[in-house]
């Protein structure tokens, strides 16, 4: 463990040491205040040290050998970089790597938009805006199992209700509306359902953020003559751009490893169009069972998010810091 | 008062007495893993004459086909105690013997003599033998599968469709025997309207997550003469896999798929299939053998209106058909290999053979399927016999997951998304089973 981690840990048991009771302290003999808060926490610790440490050690080890879990009597050997080698040189993962990054630039994009102007609109506190934001937090609220059945049925092109809507506005005859067969849809129908699901999440950021801007800098505006748009620009947007960009940062993460809907709604077709990172890994690691190999791709994903959402966050910091 | 006070005491007699039923307690319990499915059914139905010979209870844990082999398989590398006895999918049995999952047989049946001879030749090689056409045998001939088709007879049979078709065709409108005459009758019930509603072609497999894609395109490309090696020199792919004729079996099968099916079926296996089917969308139906019992039942397309029919022929008169089914073995992590050993001998007589045919099991006992009478017992048993026939595996390696994956991954790129040609499909496929058995040292 490192220095600061243990600074860490011991100001943590410190602490705890600090909230437990004197009488308690008094009563267990033999054994210090901070050998206490340490026996308290320990079971935590260790725990995590099971569930998060040790995996993620071991599938660093594990990306380094040619293992494959449905081999156990086979013998393990170590064969260096070759599985980062490969996956960097394999090009089907790096038309996952787009198909992600396609995926993550247009859900972001759409959320990012749809949800602040709701949050605005509902900031506007109109009549029933409390009912409407309850409304409009529905489809966050239900599990991405039951949304992706039920898209998948919307965007049936025989029976479907989306087919319908579009065959009605644009004349085309619904049968030839297929969202989840045609490989230039495809991608969108996922888009959609993300957008509609997860858009409400963005909103409830974006609202905390107006509602945490004082009344009276828009008052002193106002005393300006600064008009509507210009309070938008100079206002509105600089004090609420923090909790975008957090909001943008967790859809970020959770889009990147997105693998619920996309299995339900496509798994991944048609062919490969759909195919983000998180399907091609969960193929390598438990259909084809190359697990020294997929361990390497965990990894080669988990260095480019961290890496990407530090980058991210010290720019987040430098916002807020203005 | 009296009476409710007997209403209460009986109902709760009754509750008591069905607690004690569901409970009751055998000397042990074997638990069985098999896929969810109308088989399965039949099967608890089939165990429950085993437990009363043999005093061993029957659990059952199935999962759905979709889940089937992620499940099954975690729980074999895992060395798990979960199941006992298992019927597991025909691919499975090379990486299942050589991982040392399954007990070999050999000893127990010489034991008690049973025979593989007395078994359908093509389910000994398929569900049994490791190395192939070994006497190395890991499992007992469960459940006869194989893909073959379904077709509406009475759409088939109406005089003004009938007379239509020959004025286009020039051959009466009948079960077809080679894919050319399949893919005609598809295109001529393709968005046609009857009874007032659009129906379509025909359904066939393009589901991309398990298997589904591969077990449809195979079925074709055997016919067309596809091979998956040289049968002179093992594991050389190159010229056989994409041969000029896999090529053009490739060719066919995305021609099907873009005329001739339902919109939106673009990820469809054995369960849309049936709904296809079942729903009267379709005119023809690609599926495995183990629909035709459910199918036959159906109000509203089985009975009369249903007709069945094998595999049809290529363009050079190859017939083949991809083989389904499982065999049953003994898990080697089980600590009731006795009486999992037991269930097997019972499963393999010829009377419980004969009672699974009729529950709506697939027997592969040559008693049973040879018997004069077997043809007429069912309306789809000839051509579940002439299926059997004719049938065609894929890879049984113990990497058939990986070489799987290339193939769903090569065959759904070029049939559904149109990407690149079926030749670059197939040297792709070429490329993609030459690095996986290269990993494994085998060429």
């Amino acid at each position: 463990m490192t220095e600061a981690g243990l600074t860490m840990l011991n100001r943590t048991a410190d602490s705890v040491a600090r909230a437990t009771p004197e009488p308690l302290a008094r009563k267990v003999r033999g054994i210090s205040d901070k050998g206490l808060a340490w026996l308290f926490i320990s079971p935590t610790i260790l725990l995590l040290l099971a569930i998060n440490i040790f995996p993620l050690f071991w599938a660093i080890y594990l990306s380094f050998t040619n293992y494959r879990a449905n081999r156990p009597n086979e013998v393990v050997k170590n064969v260096g970089l070759a599985n980062y080698k490969r996956i960097l040189g394999d090009q089907d993962i790096w038309i996952a790597m787009q198909t992600t990054a396609h995926f993550v630039f247009w859900t972001i994009l759409l959320q990012t938009l749809i949800g602040f102007t709701l949050a605005w609109l509902i900031d506007r506190k109109f009549r029933g805006h409390a009912f409407w934001t309850t409304i409009i937090l529905v489809p966050m609220m239900l599990s991405p199992a039951v949304v992706g059945n039920f898209w998948r049925f919307l965007y049936e092109p025989q029976i479907g209700l989306f087919a319908y809507a579009i065959s009605f506005v644009s004349g085309i005859p619904p049968t030839d509306i297929q969202m989840l067969s045609s490989v230039s849809l495809a991608p969108w129908s996922i888009i959609i359902v993300d957008t509609w699901m997860w858009t409400p999440y963005v909103m409830l950021i974006c609202l905390a953020g107006l509602r945490s801007i004082p009344e009276y800098i828009y008052e002193a505006a106002e005393v300006d003559r600064a008009s509507n748009w210009r309070q938008f620009w100079s206002i509105t947007l600089p004090m609420a751009l923090p909790f975008i960009m957090l909001a943008v940062l967790f859809r970020g993460i959770e889009n990147f490893k997105m693998f619920d809907m996309v299995n339900l709604l496509t798994g991944g077709g048609p062919g490969s169009t759909t195919e983000v990172a998180s399907i091609t890994l969960k193929r390598q690691a438990f259909e084809s069972w190359r697990t020294g190999y997929s361990s390497a791709f965990a990894i080669i994903l988990f260095v480019a998010v961290f890496g990407l959402a530090n980058i991210y966050v010290k720019a987040l910091n430098k916002v807020k810091q203005r | 008062m009296k009476s409710t006070l007997k209403l209460t005491l009986g109902l709760a007699s009754a509750m008591l007495a069905s607690t004690a039923v569901s409970n009751v307690a055998y000397a042990e319990d074997l638990t069985l893993c098999w896929a969810a499915w109308d088989p399965a059914n039949a099967l608890v139905e089939l165990s429950k004459d085993f437990t009363k010979e043999s005093g061993i209870g029957m659990k059952f844990e199935f999962v759905p086909w979709t889940n089937y082999a992620d499940r099954f398989l975690n729980e074999l590398n895992s060395k798990g105690k979960l199941c006992d006895l298992i019927i597991g999918d025909s691919q499975w049995i090379g990486g299942s013997a050589e991982n040392g999952h399954y007990v070999k047989l050999n000893d127990f049946f010489d034991k008690e003599k049973i025979s593989m001879d007395d078994f359908v030749p093509a389910t000994v090689v398929g569900y049994s033998e490791w190395p192939k056409n070994t006497p190395n045998y890991w499992a007992l001939p469960a459940m006869g599968d194989v893909v073959g088709w379904t077709y509406r007879k009475d759409w088939f049979s109406r005089p003004e469709l009938q007379k239509e078709f020959k004025e286009k065709y020039g051959w009466d409108l009948a079960a077809p025997t080679t894919f050319d005459q399949l893919k005609q009758i598809a295109e001529f019930f393709q968005k046609r309207e009857i009874d007032g509603k659009t129906v379509y072609g025909a359904s066939i497999y393009t589901e991309r997550g398990s298997e589904g894609i591969t077990m449809g395109a195979m079925d074709v490309l055997y016919s067309f003469g596809f091979k998956y090696e040289n049968p002179d020199k093992p594991y050389e792919m190159e010229g056989f896999v994409n041969s000029d004729k896999s090529v053009k079996g490739l060719e066919f099968y995305k021609a099907l798929y873009d005329c001739c099916t339902p919109p939106g079926a673009s990820n469809s296996y054995m369960g849309e299939g049936v709904d296809a089917f079942k729903s009267g969308q379709v005119a023809m139906h690609m599926n495995f053998a183990f629909t035709w019992p459910g199918l036959q039942k159906d109000e509203n397309v089985g009975g009369d209106k249903i007709g069945y029919f094998a595999n049809p022929k290529g363009p050079d008169g190859g017939q083949f058909a991809q083989l389904g089914g499982q065999g049953i073995s003994v898990v080697s992590y089980s600590d009731k290999q006795e009486s999992a050993l037991k269930y097997i001998k019972w499963f393999a007589n010829k009377d419980v053979q004969a009672k699974w045919w009729s529950l709506g099991g697939f027997s592969c006992l040559n008693a049973v399927v040879k018997d004069p009478n077997f043809p007429s017992s069912q309306p789809y048993a000839q051509t579940f016999l002439d299926s059997m026939a004719i049938v065609k595996d894929f890879w049984a390696e113990p990497s058939y997951a990986p070489l799987l994956q290339a193939s769903q991954k090569r065959f759904h790129d070029y049939v559904v998304a149109g990407q690149g040609s079926a030749k670059d499909a197939l040297d792709g496929l070429v490329k993609d089973w030459t690095s996986v058995f290269q990993d494994d040292g085998k060429m």
